[in-house]
């Protein structure tokens, strides 16, 4: 009957959804034009108001123009205050992300994988994440003074309940029909961790320590701005006081640009482990 | 000899999935096992498979008592279940790792070409169709050569022709070595193109109803009368089946919905 023709369609189908497939990694891909929309609202609105400015149509001075803010950024660059600041920060983040995020990737770990130490742990940590982390900051700083331990300490924690709660949750979620499948070729328990469990979990794991090191910016400028001597945060209220909003423009580019690019070097490190992902995640 | 006696499953909520199953499986004979869905065809599976453990009774290899996975006994589910992080080698070659890796290449690459699918080797699982992914996981088990391979509704997924190029693949590398085989169908075409003999299995509690040694010459034509004729048998004991069962009202719904899937 139609039996040929229709066999031959099939594996026209099949060959078809291989044309589909993405192509092989390395090959470049055309560049997508549409991605520069997004900058056209900002340009616009910073190019507004440096005309605005410029003309004298405002005085600029409590919204200083673009001009005036990268002027500031690169005296205080030339200086190297700038840097100073920025490495303090950085410092700072980086102790207490290491710091958090192993507690968080622990416990998370061992939440996730026994029942016995998730009902153990879990409900003493969901009520210590119920108290927002800004009210540890006095006792932090009663206990560990008012220099970098306590700071960090803050940030740490900030760091450890989205890491914590990303892990155990991507633990909790692992398909078990995969991990049926280690048990039909008899996998050791280790193995079955190795094979199974870690790369099943690597993808929701990375999207916590990235939401954990996107906290651990948002509590660096709260340590910062309640007492520090050098750091971006220290920039901005040190703006404050003395009446520079050009500083507090500056420091907040610096903390954009930071975080964008601590941001993409986590995700720029983990890609070849999650290689095997659908390629849209490097523009979550 | 894969031999079942008085095998019983009552699961953790009381479900009786199956009761007294009683089945000698000889060696390399391929059984066709059909019934409509809760027959506690999976459930079988899983108990051989040394997944789950049975209420009563006991399953032995060739004399030796199956409670957890055997390395002789190898599943296909009724998904593919490939591991998406590694590729369709890697993939084929994941229950390997006791091989020497010279020879474990050799393996894949011949099992791979055995499933046509050769040139696919470097790809992830999610750059293939249902069908070839399902071909993977057959690959995956038979490198491992076991010696009773379980096939849990393997390709009800899968269109009328993916399917009969698949029963084409299989039988294919069943040549090879041989193995033992449960098939798990609700198939009855399927059944009398793979199997030696079909067993209809009834639900609630799960029991096989009927056994049709199949007897067709291989290669199987499925416009000859003999194949015809064992299609139409097959269909009459599992329409025999669906009759016998005791009725009441709530039997009368089920039976319903079991012969939704015919
Ligand atoms: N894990 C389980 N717990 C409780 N009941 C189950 C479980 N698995 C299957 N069952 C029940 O056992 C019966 C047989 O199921 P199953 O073996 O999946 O049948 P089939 O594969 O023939 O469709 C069904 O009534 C089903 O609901
Ligand atoms: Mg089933």
């Amino acid at each position: 009957m139609t039996g040929k023709a229709e066999r031959q369609a099939w594996s026209s189908v099949e060959e078809a959804a291989a044309l589909a497939a993405p192509p092989p990694a390395g090959k470049q891909r055309p560049f997508e034009w549409r991605v520069l929309l997004g900058f056209l609202l900002p340009v616009i609105v910073a190019l507004a108001w440096e005309a605005a400015v410029h003309f004298g149509f405002a005085q600029g001075r409590l919204v200083p123009p673009p001009s005036r803010i990268f002027a500031t950024l690169s005296a205080l660059a030339a200086t190297g205050e700038l840097w100073t600041h920025v490495s303090a920060t950085l410092w700072r983040v980086l102790v207490g992300f290491v710091l958090g995020a192993s507690a968080g990737i622990v416990l998370g770990a061992l939440s996730g994988s026994s029942e016995t130490t998730r009902r153990l742990l879990d409900p003493t940590l969901q009520a210590l994440r119920a108290i927002p982390s800004i009210a540890w900051v006095p006792l932090f700083i009663l206990w560990l003074g008012i220099f970098e331990a306590s700071k960090v300490a803050l940030i740490a924690i900030g760091v450890f309940f989205p890491v914590y709660l990303g892990i155990t949750g991507a633990i909790l979620s692992v398909d078990r029909k995969l991990v049926e499948v280690g048990r039909v070729f008899r996998l050791s328990r280790l193995k079955m961790a190795r094979r199974i469990l870690l790369p099943a979990v690597l993808p929701e794991a990375l999207i916590a320590l990235r939401s954990g090191l996107g906290l651990g910016f948002m509590f660096v400028v709260a340590a910062e701005i309640m007492g520090a001597s050098e750091g971006l945060g220290y920039l901005l209220v040190d703006g404050q006081q003395m009446g520079r909003p050009d500083h507090i423009l500056a420091a907040i580019i610096a903390f954009a640009i930071l975080g964008k690019l601590a941001d993409s070097l986590l995700v720029g490190a983990t890609k070849p482990l999650v290689r095997w992902q659908d390629t849209a995640r490097g523009t979550l | 000899m894969l031999n079942l006696a008085h095998l019983s499953k009552v699961y953790a909520d009381g479900t009786r999935a199956l009761s007294d199953i009683n089945l000698a499986v000889r060696e390399s004979e391929i059984v066709g096992l059909i019934g409509g869905s809760g027959c506690g065809k999976t459930t079988l599976l899983r108990l051989i498979a040394g997944l789950d453990t049975a209420s009563q009774g006991q399953i032995s290899l060739d004399g030796e008592i199956i409670t957890e996975p055997h390395p002789a006994i190898g599943i296909v589910f009724q998904e593919p279940r490939l591991l998406p992080w590694l590729t369709v080698s890697d993939n084929v070659a994941f229950g390997l790792d006791q091989v020497a890796p010279a020879e474990r290449a050799a393996r894949v690459a011949h099992a791979l070409d055995k499933i046509g699918l050769a040139e696919h080797a470097t790809r992830w699982p999610r750059d293939l169709s249902g069908g070839q992914q399902q071909r993977v996981a057959i690959a995956r088990v038979f490198v491992a050569n076991p010696k009773v391979l379980l096939l849990d509704e393997p390709f009800s997924a899968l269109d009328a022709f993916t399917r009969a190029s698949l029963h084409e693949h299989l039988l294919g590398l069943w040549e090879e070595t041989r193995p033992t085989v449960v098939l798990v169908t609700h198939d009855v075409q399927e059944a009398v193109t793979l199997a030696d003999r079909a067993i209809v299995m009834q639900p609630k509690p799960g029991r096989i109803f009927d056994e049709l040694p199949l007897g067709i010459a291989r290669p199987r034509d499925r416009s000859s009368l003999p194949f015809e004729s064992a299609v139409r048998r097959v269909m009459g004991a599992l329409d025999h089946s669906l009759n016998t069962v005791q009725t009441s009202p709530q039997r009368e719904r089920d039976r319903e919905a079991a012969g939704l899937w015919w």
